[in-house]
């Protein structure tokens, strides 16, 4: 390992970051290794924010993430410039933290309302204190109001309901969820949704707010109002990387471009040394390119998170050759039904229902484009999604899946 | 090498299957049934199943050096 570098920082202390770390110390890089977080808190685990942790089955810090213990952990603190030529982070504090390797490793942001808001009441979901903030509101009773039919917003609807507030739930799609896993687990989810007392609205959107300070409802695009004393806006996240703006790295729907070794690529496409890009801040290969498919993708999930840190730090401090890469995985968990998909379900031109029965909760569909496997949704079925998986590796070749 | 499934943190992600074939499945029923001492897995190939878990339910004890 001679020639590698001495030192290497880590900017994002969330589960991209850490499991980043953790594949350093594992592969026996042993100079000083420096996690920076823009978060007042120890690394914790995210998913738990939008389900456990707000019902309150699940105390916050029970999220948290165990740290290797020779990681040097800067909490509180926010890169805010990448000098790349003096290989240096510019921190809020105005500190610098040298680097001879660089992990980006910054996340996302959740997408703000493009508009004004009162100022109370008026809340997203992305980091612990917002779940404080909306575990509290729910704690009150109080009606909730959640904009966005996406995971993130069904999740929290689900959690709502289970803690005892009323829900209203505004999805601008037809069915929730139907863009990220199709219309048949996006009706299953609506029928979930109704079941359990929400009041779902498909087909609409908010088109303003009222209330002057604290928010007290919302106008709809169909000229309807809903009263809320809170609202939660879930409306996606966008890649956290403004601030390496100027550094002269590539992007591609605001992540960083990065190589199908995890190197960042400048703004020519050439990759650049020492700097690694993981978790949602990467724009990646497309992972199952197809006729017309974008080269890069920005994929936010978890299990990218996981499945990409060995191989970033591979390719910043060498050693045995990294695993394969796997195909994309995600997951939601409503009212206890478990959806759990593998691939890119959204970018199917054809769909094979292999089991619906939506009265055991129960679904199988597996989703092509161009006669290839592309993704696999099952419901309560999970048993069944390895096979899809195999189906998806097999079919666009491991060198493409394996990067 | 002895694996160790949390069946109360269990939520059926399927990761470790898909790790770790050889080590992990489903029954009919869609219960994980899993090998708690595999020896014809590799260890790097039960440690990456471990990994993958989005609850930590899987642990795995020793192995071989």
């Amino acid at each position: 390992m001679s020639g590698g570098p001495s030192s290497i920082v880590v900017v994002g202390a969330g589960i991209a970051g850490l499991r980043t770390a953790t594949a350093l110390r594992d592969r026996g890089f042993a100079g000083r290794l420096v996690l920076i977080g823009n978060e007042p808190h120890a690394p914790y685990d995210r998913p738990p924010l939008s389900k456990e942790v707000l019902t309150g089955r699940l105390a916050p810090e029970a999220a948290a993430l165990p740290v290797p213990a020779d990681v040097e952990v800067r909490s509180g603190r926010a890169a805010v410039r990448l000098d790349r030529a003096a290989r240096r982070v510019l921190l809020d504090d105005g500190s610098a933290q040298s680097y001879e390797g660089l992990v980006i490793a910054t996340g996302a942001t959740a997408v703000p309302w493009p508009g004004p808001t009162p100022a109370q009441g008026v809340l997203t979901l992305r980091g612990l204190d917002d779940a404080a903030r909306l575990r509290a509101a729910l704690a009150e009773g109080d009606p909730l109001l959640v904009v966005g039919g996406g995971f993130l917003g069904c999740e929290i609807a689900s959690a709502a309901r289970e803690a005892g507030a009323p829900v209203a739930l505004v999805c601008r799609d037809r069915l929730p969820m139907r863009r990220t896993v199709g219309a048949e687990v996006g009706a299953l989810v609506a029928r979930l949704q109704t079941e359990a007392g929400v009041s779902l609205r498909t087909g609409v959107t908010v088109t303003g707010f009222s209330g002057s300070r604290r928010v007290t409802g919302v106008e709809l695009s169909d000229g309807t109002r809903i009263r809320a004393r809170t609202v939660v806006t879930a409306l996606g996240a966008r890649p956290a990387t403004d601030w390496t703006r100027g550094s002269g790295l590539g992007t591609h729907s605001g992540g960083l471009r990065c190589d199908h070794r995890r190197r960042a690529l400048d703004e020519e496409g050439r990759p650049v040394e020492g700097i690694v890009v993981v978790g949602d801040a990467a724009a990646a290969p497309h992972p199952l390119p197809y006729p017309g498919a974008p080269s890069h993708l920005v994929i936010g999930h978890w299990s990218g998170a996981v499945d990409h840190a060995d191989t970033a730090a591979a390719t910043l401090v060498g050693g045995p050759p990294p695993g394969p890469v796997p195909p994309p995985s995600f997951w939601s968990d409503q009212y206890g039904v478990r959806v759990r998909a593998v691939g890119l379900p959204g970018a199917a031109d054809r769909v094979e229902v292999h089991e619906y029965d939506p009265e055991r909760r129960r679904v199988e569909i597996s989703q092509h484009r161009d006669g290839r496997t592309v993704g696999a949704v099952t419901v309560n079925r999970t048993s069944r999604l390895a096979a899809h998986r195999a189906r998806i590796v097999a079919e666009h070749g491991e060198g493409v899946v394996v990067g | 090498m002895r694996i160790h499934v949390d069946r109360t943190r269990c939520a059926n992600h399927g990761q470790c299957v898909f790790a770790a074939p050889g080590v992990f499945s489903f029954d009919d029923d869609e219960n994980l049934v899993y090998d708690p001492a595999p020896e014809a897995t590799p260890a790097a190939e039960v440690a990456r199943a471990a990994a993958a878990c989005p609850v930590r339910a899987v642990t795995v004890e020793g192995g071989p050096a």
